[in-house]
């Protein structure tokens, strides 16, 4: 902390230059904090996977359905802790821009299959209890200012009612939530109840669009996954079950490799930000070559004023990169509620920060450690040399 | 009084260009304990090479350097930093101060390098600073400061950690006739009046009566030493 001062000297030799590489590395940090929100946005659904969990579709499509009356053989496999089942249901609300995810599933399997939504008791037994009922994710529900004890009249895109008519009328008993904002984004969804949906459905009654098994350990995910696979291998319903994660990456990669593109986007910000503060304590130790010079004479030792140079860029860097950061958590709020919760919500979590960290060191030490080690290594008698 | 600086047969070659070129040769040189003592010489004599060695800021290619009984052409690195530190005190002609310092932080910068806590570095810097006349500047930038101000602060550092001896290397080479008679009053009263032993490096006639003894170096050797207005 004593040699503070004099980092703080060495960046404001020059308080013009030092701010506009601030503000550059600011940027970049800016840009980091917003472009991984969105990539952890994406992989929000292979994070928040639970590796108990085994999922089961048709073995070719997971548009193809699969018979309800699978449970019970799953349900008997070695291994298997418990099964819960849901399908897609395709819904629209108002208009074709409010669409949302609608599973039809078994409540109280269901629930349990997922703890970490969280739902008052209440509502879990409403749920239970009426055939009709709905659970709402609160955001979604916030987003149309649904309130529960309403009807909640949804069309569906692929099931049409035993009358032809795609328009489905439910009951909403409750709302479901996440305290993990990670999780949040999967709440984004409205669970109803098979019971009435199967027995009101025109086409594909008695089957289900997925299973979703739990396991007693992870371990066991290859050997469950296969024997589950096994019972029902050469039947016309022919099933690929795969850990939950597996299932997840595989399904946002359908979308495009996020991760890929914001790794490249970054990539790019970054070696630009590496050439800049490089280019800028090159500089800055070149003029600053009198100053080192005599510290050194001083009686600083080698040592102490190459850690003074890389202290130069490491505070350069790790302020930027909170300032940026910062920013970027500032403004994420605004850009959710810009979406008005139609994309999952987009936060810096702590793990962009310990990344973020980790980037501005190593950038630190690339761009500082050259000079550092040239610094080091000066001879007094030579950098004062003119300057005396 | 006895010697503090003892230099026997010290030589230094420096290479340039493939060219080896013997700056001193074999000199011998006794500087006593408060002493004052200015080196003359043309340009090029070797003057600032010998104040070099005896400030420890570079070591000799053959020969002894003894400061205060220890053989400093023998310490390497982090020891010879630690003994500067320790023992010496610096005058430029140029004043070399971190210009985005006060005066105060300048003065303070030796002190870093001790134990002392920030109280007691700020008040050695404040009495440091009233020594040479300048308290009232102590929160001013290098930039805020005449030249003779700026060199009263570079004095002032050298002298803050209370060294053995100060090295000067033409401390009123860019100060004005006026100027120039006060820092040398100044580095006179360090001597006299507080037993600092001065080495001084000059080609100012003027400066150098200052100083309690005078000698010349030419071509890298000692040519002849007269005794000086003290």
């Amino acid at each position: 902390m004593r040699y503070l001062p004099l980092v703080g000297a060495a960046l404001f030799r020059r308080p013009t230059r030092t701010i506009l590489t601030l503000l550059s590395v600011l940027v970049a940090y800016l840009l980091f904090g917003l472009l991984y929100a969105v990539q952890l946005a994406f992989q929000s659904g292979a994070d928040t996977a639970d590796a108990r969990r085994l999922l089961t579709t048709a073995r070719y499509s997971i548009i193809d359905l699969l018979p309800i009356s699978y449970l019970g053989p799953i349900e008997r496999v070695p291994g298997v802790v418990s099964v819960a089942h849901a399908e897609w249901f395709g819904a629209k609300y108002q208009n074709e821009s409010n669409a949302f995810p609608v599973f039809a599933v078994d409540p109280l399997r269901y629930l349990d299959m997922y703890p970490e939504f969280v739902v008052p008791p209440a509502a879990r037994e409403r749920f239970a209890a009426t055939r009709t009922g709905a659970l709402a994710g609160r955001r979604l529900a916030d987003r149309y200012h649904w309130v529960v004890g309403q009807r909640l009249p949804i069309s569906s895109e692929i099931h049409p009612k035993v009358d032809g008519s795609l328009a489905w009328e439910f009951d909403l008993v409750g709302t479901l939530d996440a305290e993990d904002p990670a999780v949040q984004g999967n709440t984004d969804l409205v669970l109803i109840n098979v019971a009435y949906f199967d027995e009101a459905r025109l086409l594909g009654r008695g089957r289900t669009g997925w299973y979703i098994e739990r396991i007693a350990e992870p371990a066991q995910a290859k050997t469950v996954s296969a024997e589950i696979d096994r019972l029902f291998a050469n039947s016309p319903d022919e099933t690929r079950t795969q850990p939950e994660k597996e299932f997840a990456v595989g399904f946002a990669k359908q979308i495009g490799d996020m991760g890929a593109l914001v790794t490249r986007i970054l990539a790019a910000v970054f070696f630009t930000i590496l050439l800049l503060t490089g280019n800028t304590m090159a500089q800055s130790v070149r003029e600053g070559i009198p100053e080192l010079a005599i510290l050194k004479t001083l009686g600083f030792s080698d040592r102490t004023v190459a850690a003074l140079v890389l202290a130069e860029a490491l505070c350069l860097l790790l302020f930027g990169a909170l300032l940026g950061l910062a920013g970027a958590t500032a403004l994420l709020p605004g850009v959710n509620r810009s979406t008005g919760g139609r994309f999952p919500p987009l936060f810096v979590s702590g793990a962009t920060w310990l990344y973020g960290a980790v980037i501005a060191v190593a950038l630190a030490f690339a761009v500082g450690l050259p000079p550092a080690l040239r610094v080091a290594r000066l001879r007094i008698v030579d950098a004062l040399a003119g300057h005396r | 009084m006895s010697a503090l600086v003892e230099i026997r047969g010290v030589t230094k070659v420096y290479e340039r260009g493939g060219h080896q070129l013997e700056v001193l040769h074999k000199v011998d040189l006794d500087i006593a304990a408060g002493d004052f003592v200015a080196l003359m010489g043309p340009s090029g004599s070797g003057k600032t090479t010998l104040l070099n060695l005896i400030g420890g800021l570079d070591r000799p290619t053959a020969g002894a350097v003894t400061v205060d009984g220890q053989r400093i052409d023998q310490l390497r690195g982090g020891a010879l930093s630690r003994w500067r530190a320790a023992h010496v005190g610096f005058v430029f002609q140029f004043y070399n101060l971190l210009p985005a310092l006060t005066a105060e932080r300048n003065v303070e910068l030796p002190l870093l390098l001790t134990d002392l806590g920030a109280g007691q570095r700020r008040h050695r810097a404040a009495i440091a600073l009233t020594l040479v006349g300048l308290a009232d500047r102590a929160q001013h930038r290098p930039k805020e400061l005449s030249g003779g101000q700026e060199q009263r602060v570079a004095i002032a550092r050298a002298i803050v950690s209370d060294p053995t001896l100060l090295v000067c290397d033409e401390p009123t080479g860019d100060l004005d006739r006026e100027t120039a008679a006060a820092i040398l009053g100044l580095i006179q009263m360090l001597n006299r009046e507080h037993g600092k032993t001065v080495v001084m490096v000059t080609h100012d006639p003027k400066a150098a009566e200052y100083a309690r003894r005078r000698l010349y170096l030419d071509k890298g050797t000692l040519t002849s030493g007269t005794d000086g207005a003290a």
